[in-house]
């Protein structure tokens, strides 16, 4: 095994996996991939339902299919792999430091590294959901791997609590492995995941959805017994009268993903407060020089299809910067979240990289706008470089602007953009 | 193995097992009962891990005493033992006059116990000694043989330096009733047989009262349940200047909300106090958390909700005893006492604070008892004080972390990476003197899945490790015993399922 | 009679709702949505059809269970059916992707695929 490597990937999720290809295919030789698990794929491997591939291969296939695509390409690419094996740390220097069974304590330098450890799930104790602490309570994620992997079910009456897609898909997963899910809670008034996972997890089979509820209160000393449900205003504040004690043995959390950024900490990457991702430039570079970040780790994403572009994006980058003796500095013009909008990824723009290809921004509105809506991507005079139109903008579905090439001449002359979603 | 005893120690606690640790000793055939399916499930794993100086309890009483003495045995038994124990000192913090005479009454007080060390300094001192405290501080109590350790590292320390000197542990065994002959204890019923001994030690701590009632000692005895709520800090967001316990000045209540550092690191800020209906009532609620971040955030302005990884709560087995001697006006007290009207039982209860302090000198105390009551206890020749406690990964070098990869494989598989504990660290737990068989057993041994994640990322990997030691499906692994099982049946294994063609159309 | 059912169209993310006169099987109108969404609508009524994901067990692989998917969409009434067929199935490992485990499900011409290669256990 070597020491020394062009490209270091850390995490073989759809991120990953682009990376790796992405940048062998842009000349660098020696590409790792550093993974925990014993097998590639990542979160993958567990998402066994379809909608992988909509966008990019017009397929409609599920999270092992698309999975297998890339790890076929990582192998076909001589891209190295290291299984069953934690990075501990990064130093701003690029060396990693890892350790696993076989090899005990190893230490790789790499010319750029892509970081690509995706997100953890938010937990009972980070909403502070009183009451006991009995067996039963899971991450609806957690529960994935248990039903989907190992082959257990965690449970037979299921409470579900939040309406992302995760607490969705389980719903309906459960269901389909013969148990009961008796409710599902929402503490927004409106849906936090995709209408078509509605549609198909709860409306299909008879699973009440209730929005601006929440628990209150899990009951259960050994075991989960029942959840203390309530009615919750716009402010969370409950609601008196309204309480319900929901009898069940299981209570589901699918209540946030975090993106997963200890690692980059370690390695003095510096983090958005606003996506819990690193600062990113248009090659998904951090603040670090030749550390760069792809997929749920700078933010969360719903399509996998984008996640692999954004790989692409980051791999070609770091292999070009590993490549290239002289470090080229581009121009970082700030894109900056405007009207309505929550963040924007990535951070900045280099005209520069415009002028190659196209520049696919991702972006989240505060909060739903149920009407014809136009993004638009202004300068600091409300010249329009961009712009693009949705029949609505809703938090759960992120937005996606392609800056054109063409859009060359003015942003280059800019000094700041901003993003702005308005109803037209 | 035989049913015969000369001790039989009730409840695994921090006390049970100090005494059994100590008594270890001598030549006893000793016998340590614990009706969960762990040690230490009780009041000693959700506490402040506070090792008190000694000023705050009354001189004279039982509290007082033994916490001036064990104060002193700390330094010694923590290195012999393997306790994890920082003697960083503590502040008790005055805001008003009142405070500040208050102050007074516990220096004197601490004298009196005999605590050393102890010194009162002002506001300014306070705040240059640490900055994060409230600003209207007008002075301190500074004690600097206040110390954190680890509560449950502690009472396994202790547990298993007892079983490597020859005690026998039972867990999941339940104290149900007393066999006597006359007035004279000849044994026990547990739920899992009877037991014959010659003396019974109760250190049933939250059942202490139930059990002592059961040989009609101390019928006006009763403990009162006071819960106590915590939350736990990010180790990265938050951090007090250097470690150390910020008391606010005591009320009636209590020693009051703390911000203290721990040596997991996290920073913990509690305990409320109050009075709850059921001896399993560890429930968190909104209005505690509101209460003790009040608290907390009084004390010590800079803490962030934000911060907050976790919550728990632990009980207090609050009792009603008059200290001993008459002429003090405490009601609150320790009991520790060989009781009159029956051979045969030492009797302890309403062990709370500074009860995980006072644990060592209560076991010593024990012994004295016995003594006084006519055993002549023998020592072992070969009796061995020193627990060497299993390799922590997180904290070892480098080269060390290499080593032992080298030597144990298994050590080189991170299973919670949040706290970075390791596949071997894990293993060692479930083949250790008293097994961890539990999920929760394994979390209090080795602190996985108290960090960010929660046991999201680890929880499946346990339960597959201890399926897997243990020789069971992974159906069968609990999370705290008996009816807290994580899986109910396999994916494929379904008697009816619930869909519906109806649903569907 | 007619009826007049509410749907939730998923044909794009826009999710209209959807207001569909029928009497029996028989479509009268549709309200609220663009052409592809009557289409929907139509098939919902007449043919509701969905992507059906779950697992299979496996002896002797990996994983004890490989995930699978039907290779079109499925006829919903059947659903709980193929539930419950697919629990009684078991493939020796190695699988390969596209592998069929179930062929024919149900008589609907619709193969049942594995998602993954699943090798054989170490």
């Amino acid at each position: 095994m070597k020491q020394e490597y062009d490209v270091i990937v850390i995490g073989s999720g759809p991120g990953g996996l682009a990376a790796a290809i992405a940048a062998k295919e842009n000349g660098a030789d020696d590409v790792l991939i550093i993974e925990r698990d014993f097998e590639l794929g990542g979160i993958l491997l567990q998402c066994i339902h379809n909608g992988f591939g909509l966008e990019l291969f017009q397929e409609d296939m599920p999270g092992p299919t698309y999975a297998q695509h890339f790890i076929e390409k990582v192998n076909d690419h001589c891209v190295q792999t290291l299984m069953d094996t934690m990075v501990l740390d990064i130093t701003p220097e690029r060396k990693i430091f890892a350790i696993n069974k076989t090899q005990g304590y190893i230490e790789f330098s790499a010319r750029s590294i892509v970081l690509s450890m995706g997100c953890r799930e938010r937990t009972r104790a980070q909403i502070m959901l009183p009451g006991s602490r009995p067996a039963g309570v899971y991450t609806a994620g957690t529960a994935q791997r248990f039903v989907n992997v190992e082959g257990h079910m965690p449970g037979e009456n299921f409470v579900i609590l939040g309406s992302g897609d995760i607490g969705m898909i389980m719903a309906r997963r459960l269901t389909i492995e013969g148990a009961k899910v008796k409710r599902v809670l929402e503490i927004m008034p409106y849906l936090t995941g995709l209408t078509r996972n509605y549609v198909q997890c709860l409306m299909d089979y008879g699973i009440t959805l209730q929005k601006q509820r929440t628990v209150n209160r899990i009951i259960g000393n050994n075991r989960v017994e029942a959840i203390e449900a309530v009615s919750v205003d716009d402010k969370w504040k409950p609601i008196p009268g309204s309480k319900e004690i929901i009898p069940c043995d299981t209570l589901l959390l699918s209540v946030g993903l975090i993106p997963e950024n200890e690692l980059s900490k370690k390695a003095g990457v510096h983090l958005d407060p606003i996506t819990n991702g690193p600062y990113v430039d248009d090659h998904f570079m951090t603040n670090v020089p030749g550390i760069f970040a792809a997929g749920n780790v700078v933010h969360v994403y719903d399509l996998v299809d984008w996640v692999t572009e954004a790989g692409y994006v980051a791999g070609k980058g770091a292999a070009l910067y590993a490549l290239s003796d002289k470090k080229k500095t581009g121009e970082n013009i700030p894109l900056k979240a405007g009207e309505n909008v929550r963040y924007v990824v990535p951070h900045t723009l280099d005209p520069a990289h415009l002028a190659d290809e196209t520049i696919r921004l991702q972006m989240r509105v505060s909060t739903p706008i149920e009407e014809k809506i136009r993004i638009t991507v202004e300068d600091q005079d409300h010249e329009v470089i961009a712009k693009a139109n949705n029949p609505y903008a809703r938090p759960g579905e992120i937005l996606t602007l392609a800056i054109k090439p063409k859009a060359f001449d003015i942003v280059q002359k800019a000094e700041s953009l901003t993003v702005n979603v308005r109803t037209r | 193995m035989s049913n015969r005893y000369d001790v039989i120690i009730i409840g695994a606690g921090v006390v049970g097992s100090m005494v059994a640790r100590f008594l270890s000793k001598y030549e006893l055939d000793i016998l340590l009962i614990e009706k969960e399916a762990d040690i230490g499930m009780g009041t000693s794993s959700a506490n402040t891990a506070a090792v008190h100086a000694g000023y705050d309890a009354l001189p004279g009483t039982n509290k007082g005493v033994t916490n001036a003495i064990a104060s002193r045995m700390w330094p010694q038994l923590s290195q012999e033992l393997g306790i994890p124990y920082e003697q960083c000192g503590d502040y008790v913090v005055a805001v008003t006059e009142a405070d500040m005479n208050e102050l007074e009454n516990l220096l004197a007080r601490g004298k009196a116990n005999g605590t050393p060390g102890l010194k009162i300094i002002s506001g300014d001192e306070m705040r240059r000694r640490e900055p994060l405290i409230r600003q209207d501080a007008c002075g301190a109590l500074w004690a600097s043989t206040g110390a954190i350790s680890d509560p449950f590292a502690a009472t396994i320390a202790a547990a298993e330096n007892a079983v490597m000197n020859g005690v026998e542990v039972k867990l999941n065994t339940a104290f149900e009733d007393f066999l006597m002959e006359g007035n004279r204890i000849i044994g026990l019923k547990t739920n899992q047989g009877d037991f014959e001994c010659r003396w019974v030690v109760n250190a049933a701590g939250l059942y202490a009262d139930e059990v002592m009632h059961k040989a009609n000692v101390r019928p006006e005895f009763r403990i009162q349940p006071r819960r106590g709520e915590y939350v736990i800090l990010d180790k990265a967001d938050f951090q007090l200047t250097h470690n150390t316990i910020l008391f606010p000045t005591p009320s009636d209540k209590g020693k009051g909300i703390v911000v203290t550092s721990t040596l997991h690191g996290n920073v913990i800020v509690g305990p409320n106090a109050n009075f709850v209906d059921s001896k399993k009532n560890k429930e968190v609620t909104k209005e505690g958390i509101e209460e003790i971040w009040s608290g907390g955030s009084k004390l010590v302005p800079a803490i962030n909700r934000r911060n907050i990884i976790a919550q728990f709560a632990g009980l207090r087995a609050t009792g009603n005893a008059p200290a001993p001697n008459p002429d003090i006006d405490y009601n609150q007290d320790f009991i520790i006492e060989i009781p009159e009207n029956i051979d045969g039982l030492v009797n302890l209860g309403g062990i709370e604070s500074p009860g995980f302090t006072a644990a060592p000198a209560i076991a010593l105390k024990v012994i004295e008892l016995l003594e006084g009551a006519g055993e002549s206890l023998q020592e072992k020749l070969d009796w061995n004080p020193i627990r060497v406690p299993r390799p922590v990964f997180r904290h070892l070098t480098r080269e060390e972390q290499a080593a032992l990869i080298e030597k144990e494989p298994a050590y080189g598989r991170i299973v919670c990476r949040c706290e970075m504990v390791t596949e071997g660290e894990i293993l060692a737990e479930i083949h250790a003197p008293i097994p961890a068989v539990t999920y929760d057993a394994i979390k209090r041994r080795t602190w996985l899945g108290t960090g960010r994640c929660q046991g999201g990322f680890d929880t499946p990997r346990v339960v597959e490790l201890l399926a897997q030691e243990l020789g069971v499906a992974p159906e069968e692994i609990t999370k705290k015993g008996s009816e807290s099982r994580f899986l109910f049946r396999r994916t494929k294994d379904v008697e009816t399922d619930h869909l519906s063609v109806e649903d569907l159309i | 009679m007619a009826e007049i059912d509410e749907i939730i169209c998923v044909v794009c993310p826009k999710g209209c709702t959807l207001k569909v006169k029928h009497e029996g099987n028989q479509m009268l109108s549709v309200e609220g949505g663009c052409k592809r969404g009557e289409k929907y609508a139509a098939s919902e009524l007449l043919d509701p059809r969905r992507m059906v994901a779950s697992t299979v067990k496996v002896k002797h692989g990996l994983h004890p269970l490989v995930p699978v998917y039907t290779e079109k969409a499925f006829p919903k009434p059947l659903i709980p059916q193929l539930a419950r067929e697919l629990r009684k199935v078991e493939v020796p490992a190695p699988v390969k992707i596209k592998q069929v485990v179930l062929q024919n499900a149900l008589g609907t011409g619709i193969d049942v695929v594995a998602s993954r290669d699943m090798p054989v256990e170490e």
